[in-house]
């Protein structure tokens, strides 16, 4: 189904920031915004749900720790039993401070790059893929705001010339 | 325009008599002769209490290789007198711990100030005011701790093993040591140092005023510049204070990194004790342009201060801990067994309370929030500095009584007396700060 879309352009995150506080008021659903850097606390000006991907960075850094410590304890104590800074006790538990860097770094590993490959999957983003803003000036020194038409064109164009948009198209677009 | 509030004033006055009534009360029930000592020991023993009798055997031998080396006597009156001297020590330890540690929050506070001058930083200087005048007590905190020392190197405490002659005269290391560690060039050096701090404090707080009433931002460039260069000169003079005022109080045990874990206790500490006063002043309708975003960002400081504080402690550990050096893994020896309590709970305090209180983003901008761990955090501090200082002063003796309460009741209050006085005396907010507007929008 096609439907028409307006799309404000603005120069400024300051500007934009204001321009979507000034839409959200008039009570319009804004599709999306497209910009060439994240700006700071657009999505609660946007009313946007809070990102979950916090939830499951801690869930891989329980991961990570946990892969940490079964590795340790498989490498340093069963595997090879190691005398720790000549301490031979042979005990995860009372040996543990040597172990703490390691469980540190690969709680972090795990964190980090599941959340990023977490990240490119719910923004189905995959190597190759066609890139879905609709201007290509959004990634170099433009922000879009893209708001849907619902016979209120002239309404909608007269607002965000008002918000300090520096241009306005009207496009069609197929959703997806 | 601020004005010190009758109530707070009372407040600080009587927090500074219940002090003072409390520090007194420590020196006059501390022991004169051995016999007092013993039985002072031997009143607590007869509690029943096994678990302290239990540790004292354990460090025993600690007590009496010190002991040996000092006074070169037999076993048993020679640990009855290290005893005494424990004791003795003691009202001395609490007074130094809590002066210090107030000291040690108007310094924190003033390198955080430097640092946002030199980094010519946009968010904070609406808070400028608030810092100079935590930073004013420097004077007074700093002057009081230089007395302490004084009065340690005129033999009025033992705090300091090493001021003792007749301790050098027994000791090798200590003889190693001397051309550093010797009572003119340990006063010498807190001297200069103070002097630096004291200046710097006062020379910027001046040209911070003159900005205010002037046409142009020179006052402000001086100003950076002479922040920048106060930097060098902080991290240097903050790091030989370190060895000097606290790690020279176990003169055989060093490590290499415990400038910077000190400089962390004091950072984070005067971060929180600043968004305190922010939010006290902003609960009494001051400082109106200070917003949610001003208390989130000194938030994720305290956050950040943290867990730096425990990487430092956890550095510091797990090195001496690894090679287990006989000379150096007594420092852990020691507080392992005989400051069990403190010593772990301070890292509860200091790192997993505001780690899982202010881990989340909306919580730093919830003043109860800040207010809460702030406190703990300030709590946990002053045990940190505890932890450095008690186990080679008073050893298994430490208590937190009456003179260790009273001193930092007292300290509080001069410290709220001092810093509120300093802050009734310009106004809140700075007028021709080039970065004001930018401060005012500050969000985020």
């Amino acid at each position: 189904m096609a439907s028409k879309v307006i799309h404000a352009y603005y120069n400024d995150d300051e500007v934009l920031m204001h321009a979507v506080k000034k839409v959200k008021a008039a009570k319009h659903h804004i599709e999306e915004v497209f910009c060439p850097f994240p700006v700071h606390g657009l999505d609660k000006a946007m009313g946007l749900e809070p990102t979950r991907l916090a939830i499951t960075a801690f869930l891989y850094g329980c991961v990570g720790i946990s892969v940490a410590t079964l590795m340790m304890n498989y490498i340093m104590i069963e595997d090879w039993p190691q005398d720790i800074g000549g301490k031979p006790s042979f005990s995860y538990i009372e040996n543990m401070p040597a172990f703490v860097p390691i469980m540190f770094e690969l709680t972090v590993f795990f964190a980090a790059h599941l959340m990023v490959i977490t990240f490119y999957l719910r923004s189905r983003l995959w190597p190759f893929k066609k890139a879905e803003n609709p201007d290509v000036r959004t990634t170099d020194d433009l922000f879009l705001m893209e708001i849907e038409i619902h016979e209120n064109e002239s309404e909608l164009r007269e607002l965000l010339a008002e918000s300090g948009a520096v241009e306005i198209n009207i496009s069609e677009k197929n959703s997806h | 325009m601020y004005t010190f509030s009758n109530r707070l004033k009372i407040a600080s006055f009587i927090l500074m008599a219940v002090g003072l009534i409390g520090i007194a009360v420590g020196f006059i029930s501390a022991p004169s002769t051995v016999e007092e000592a013993k039985a002072i020991v031997a009143s607590h023993d007869a509690h029943g209490d096994s678990h302290a009798t239990e540790s004292h055997g354990a460090v025993d031998a600690h007590n009496t290789h010190e002991a040996v080396n000092a006074h070169g006597a037999g076993h048993s009156s020679s640990h009855d007198e290290h005893l005494l001297h424990q004791l003795q020590n003691k009202p001395w330890a609490a007074l130094y711990v809590a002066a210090f540690f107030f000291m040690m929050i108007a310094l924190g506070v003033l390198a955080f100030y430097a640092i946002q001058r030199a980094a010519q930083a946009g968010w904070s200087p609406l808070l400028f005011r608030v810092m100079e005048g935590i930073t004013s007590y420097l004077v007074p905190g700093g002057i009081i701790v230089f007395v302490i020392l004084v009065l340690s190197v005129m033999h009025m405490n033992h705090l300091f093993v090493w001021m003792d002659a007749d301790v050098v005269a027994h000791d090798h290391l200590l003889q190693g040591k001397k051309g550093y560690l010797n009572p003119i060039f340990f006063l010498i050096r807190a001297a200069i140092f103070l002097a630096g701090w004291i200046l710097y404090r006062e020379y910027s707080r001046k040209l911070s005023l003159k900005q205010d009433e002037s046409n142009d931002d020179s006052n402000f460039k001086l100003n950076f510049r002479i922040s920048a260069g106060f930097l060098v000169f902080y991290l240097i003079s903050e790091s030989i204070m370190s060895w000097d005022w606290i790690m020279s109080v176990d003169p055989h045990w060093f490590s290499t990194l415990f400038g910077w874990y000190v400089f962390a206790s004091m950072f984070v500490s005067g971060i929180t004790v600043i968004a305190l006063v922010t939010i006290y002043l902003k609960s009494k309708g001051h400082l109106e342009d200070v917003n949610d975003s001003h208390i989130h960002d000194l938030a994720k400081f305290m956050f950040g201060i943290s867990v730096f504080w425990t990487y430092l402690w956890f550095s510091q550990f797990m090195l001496i801990w690894y090679s287990d050096i006989p000379e150096e893994v007594t420092y852990y020896v020691t507080r392992i067994q005989d400051f069990k309590l403190p010593f772990f709970g301070m890292i509860v305090m200091n790192f997993l309370f505001p780690v899982l209180l202010l881990m989340n983003s909306d919580y730093k901008r919830v003043n109860w929030f800040v207010v809460m761990a702030g406190v703990v955090i300030l709590a946990g501090h002053y045990l940190d500095i505890f932890n450095m200082i008690m186990p080679s002063t008073v050893g298994d003796q430490w208590f937190i009584g009456i003179p260790e309460i009273g001193a930092v009741l007292f300290f509080a209050g001069l410290f709220i007396f001092w810093v509120f006085r300093a802050l009734s005396n310009a106004p809140l907010q700075p007028k021709r700060n080039p970065f004001i507007e930018e401060s005012r929008h500050f969000h985020y």
